[in-house]
């Protein structure tokens, strides 16, 4: 059968189950977007930035578990994916990049809307590719779905030329694909399965590092009969939330910069860690040369060039953490560590890391604890970047496998809005809590008219303390408080809210959080709450920066004033 | 900053556009500067052979595994260690002049050089052997006045029958070997 290029990728989305495609047209795509209305089965979201589409495409990937597919035409629409790209790419999430290019013939002439986008993404997918004949379109298409998805999974992108998506060709739709240099699951050796089971019932102060990896293979049940049947406590690194459920007995929250002093001082006293699909990152481990210095490392990670990378692990467990758990859970005999487990629960109760202070100030911890309360944790959050994100890792303990949807490794601001769109159409039901910075938020907040346009109930928690919190915070500690640039004179957020025709609330009282969290959830429709929270609230616990684990620096304690924290 | 070193890394590669730039883009990141590169058909069909010399520290390592994650990358190997035979390939240009000529022809002979080309004033050389080889006739021909050389890069493979990039199973499980046990768990900066 002879299709067009542009027929031939829509055969190949619908033959992949792909049902969304967030995007924008333009010159390059548009034979693709042509025959669009003859596919229904492929619903196109319009968007309003080419970033917010790759976000989009991102959280619709994470909540879905499929592959995400954004669109952009060529030049400044593929240069403008390029940041959601690279999130997705340090953050493991599967999608494919479909962008146009200009006609063949001009390619490499500098075009009208020329980018060389497989060169400049080069770094930052998983593969690319530049499909230049119609004929091997079936093939790329296949293949990138199967790269971005398999192994550790990544983004993967298509550039086709104006020209091809018109050139007929005969369609002939792969059956199997060769590809000899792609080998995505490794297989643990059983010396070494065997060695970490030894390791793990010798051990008298384990810890468990759950990682994203854990929720990408859903080793949920399995990481849980681990930590179970052995008395292992867990901490779970940002992307590693809710692989394990927050209120278990078991579960010590997140590490590293900003997790709990006591999973710091834990780490840095255990004599096994138990690292599950997680990447050792410089947020995690602080100054490396002092991390865990007492602890023997297992190291289970699908991809090999992440064993070793930061830490050496004593045994390197290569290959999927569900099946790598499965082969170990048979081997790990049942312990009670009474002693270790009552330690950590007095260091837990000795320091503060997460209590409220009791004020009548409006804080930016208290909007996300009543969000958490009144939710009852049963939604999906998604957050921005910056100190509201932070918060929310902390005062949301997730039950629910899968409901954090943030962005860890690449820190993009603006994340919150398309990520929201995405894990809303992913999980249509569901109440998804989008947490926003007030500079986050400005970064992205063109698309709620996407949000207004295809009826998401999404409710936005804009945590607005008039600054770039953060880096205000930095300047704060390490800058002598001298405040660059970090103050923010805001637009008002309810007007704004308005003019997209989405209900907004402002808060500025502390009394009022709980019923104006309450209003949004009853709201049927999309809500914008502008949180007008304290100016000069302080992210803790916190390891200033080059600095090690041991060194981190708590919650202050505000003796008379303290409430009891909720973990 | 650790010592930096030359590695020698074969691979084995599709025989693609592009393919060269996504394996130069890793060395690039990590500034890691890529001394001499050798590419040519393998003995597979699609699949082309490349030796690269590389300076760079103990992080070579992880430059390798992750250009093995490469999808266009079908083996990959750092044989800096192994027991192997490596040549290069330079041609000399080199002044000549009637009386020094015999002279010049006495260190082409001495090391099994070739005389390619002779003109009025010159001689092209062609010169093939371990690098050290080369640079040591390079310093002798430098006195007659070199006017160009041109070097080929190195070129390995293991000695042996065995495959300089063996089979992908013995592959996959090779990088255990670089992390014995008993060490301590982690590098000391």
């Amino acid at each position: 059968m002879e299709l067009t290029g542009a027929q031939m990728i829509c055969e190949c989305l619908v033959r992949e189950g792909v049902e969304y495609i967030f995007g924008i047209p333009g010159g390059a795509t548009l034979p693709f977007y042509d025959l669009l209305p003859q596919y229904p089965q492929l619903k196109h979201i319009l968007v309003r930035h080419e970033q917010v589409a790759a976000h989009a495409a991102d959280g619709y990937a994470r909540a879905s578990g499929k592959v995400g597919v954004c669109c952009a035409t060529s030049g400044p629409g593929a240069t403008n994916l390029v940041t959601g790209i690279a999130n997705a790419w340090l953050d493991s999430v599967p999608i494919v990049a479909l962008t146009g290019e200009v006609v063949r013939g001009l390619v490499g002439r500098d075009g009208f809307q020329e980018a060389d986008i497989t060169g400049i993404t080069l770094p930052v997918t998983k593969h690319n590719y530049l499909a230049l004949d119609a004929a091997d379109l079936p093939r790329i298409m296949r293949e990138a779905f199967y790269i971005a998805f398999t192994g550790r999974p990544g983004p993967v992108l298509i550039d086709i030329p104006r020209d091809v998506f018109q050139q007929k060709a005969e369609f002939v739709y792969p059956e199997k694909m060769e590809m000899r240099g792609y080998r995505p699951v490794p297989q643990p050796d059983r010396e070494h399965i065997d060695r970490a089971a030894e390791l793990i019932n010798e051990s008298k102060q384990p810890l468990i590092l759950a990682g994203h990896g854990v929720i990408i293979s859903q080793a949920y049940e399995e990481l849980r009969e681990l930590a179970e049947k052995d008395n292992i406590p867990v901490i779970t690194t940002l992307l590693g939330i809710s692989s394990f459920p927050g209120s278990h007995r078991l579960c010590l929250g997140m590490p590293g910069m900003h997790g709990m002093y006591w999973n710091n001082m834990a780490i840095s006293e255990c004599d096994l860690l138990i690292a599950i699909g997680m990447r050792f990152d410089d947020r995690v481990t602080g100054r490396l040369r002092d991390f865990a210095p007492n602890a023997k490392v297992i190291h289970i990670d699908i991809d090999p060039a992440e064993i070793g990378k930061n830490v050496r692990p004593t045994v390197p467990l290569q290959g999927d953490a569900k099946a790598v758990l499965k082969e170990l859970n048979r081997q790990v005999e049942s312990r009670e560590r009474e002693e270790w487990l009552a330690h950590l629960e007095e260091l837990r109760r000795e320091h503060p890391s997460i209590t409220i202070r009791e004020t009548d100030n409006l804080l930016p911890q208290y909007v996300i604890k009543t969000i958490y309360e009144a939710s009852k944790g049963n939604c999906s959050v998604v957050t921005g970047v910056g100190q509201h994100q932070m918060w929310a890792a902390q005062f949301f303990w997730f039950d629910k496998p899968n409901s954090l949807f943030t962005a860890g490794g690449l820190g993009p601001m603006g994340f919150e809005v398309p990520a929201a769109i995405g894990v809303q159409i992913a999980r249509p039901g569901e109440l998804v809590w989008s947490i926003c910075g007030d500079g986050s938020f400005q970064m992205t907040l063109q698309d709620l008219i996407t949000v207004t346009i295809n009826d998401l109930p999404i409710k936005f928690a804009i945590i607005n303390n008039g600054h770039l919190g953060m880096v205000r915070q930095w300047q704060h500690l390490f800058y002598r408080d001298n405040l660059v640039a970090t103050p923010l004179k805001n637009p008002d957020f309810v007007k704004i809210a308005e003019a997209y025709d989405i209900l907004g609330i402002r808060v500025t009282d502390k009394h009022l959080v709980e019923a104006a969290v309450y209003r949004a959830m009853e709201h049927p429709g999309p809500v914008v709450i502008d949180f007008q929270v304290q100016k000069d609230e302080n992210l803790y616990p916190m390891v200033p920066p080059g600095a090690a684990l041991q060194e981190t620096m708590d919650l202050p304690k505000y003796e008379e004033e303290r409430v009891v924290a909720h973990a | 900053m650790r010592e930096l070193r030359k590695h020698i890394i074969i691979a084995l590669v599709e025989d693609k556009p592009g393919v060269l730039n996504r394996i130069a883009s890793k060395w690039r990141q990590r500034g890691f500067n890529i001394e001499s590169l050798a590419v040519g058909h393998s003995e597979t069909a699609g699949l082309s052979r490349m030796t690269f010399v590389v300076d760079a520290n103990t992080d070579a390592d992880q430059v390798v595994k992750q250009l093995d994650k490469l999808v266009d990358v079908v083996e990959i190997r750092d044989i800096s260690d192994e027991n192997t035979i490596s040549r290069e390939l330079a041609l000399i240009k080199v002044k000549a002049t009637a009386e020094n000529r015999s002279l010049i022809i006495e260190i082409v002979n001495i090391f099994r050089a070739d005389i390619i080309d002779v003109g009025p004033e010159s001689l092209i050389i062609e010169v093939t052997g371990p690098d050290d080889k080369i640079d040591a006739m390079f310093n002798l021909l430098k006195d007659y006045g070199v006017v160009e050389i041109v070097r080929t890069g190195r070129v390995a493979l293991l000695r042996g029958v065995a495959s300089s990039t063996p089979g992908l199973h013995e592959l996959a499980e090779e990088p255990f070997e670089r992390y014995p046990e008993g060490e301590t768990p982690y590098s000391s900066d």
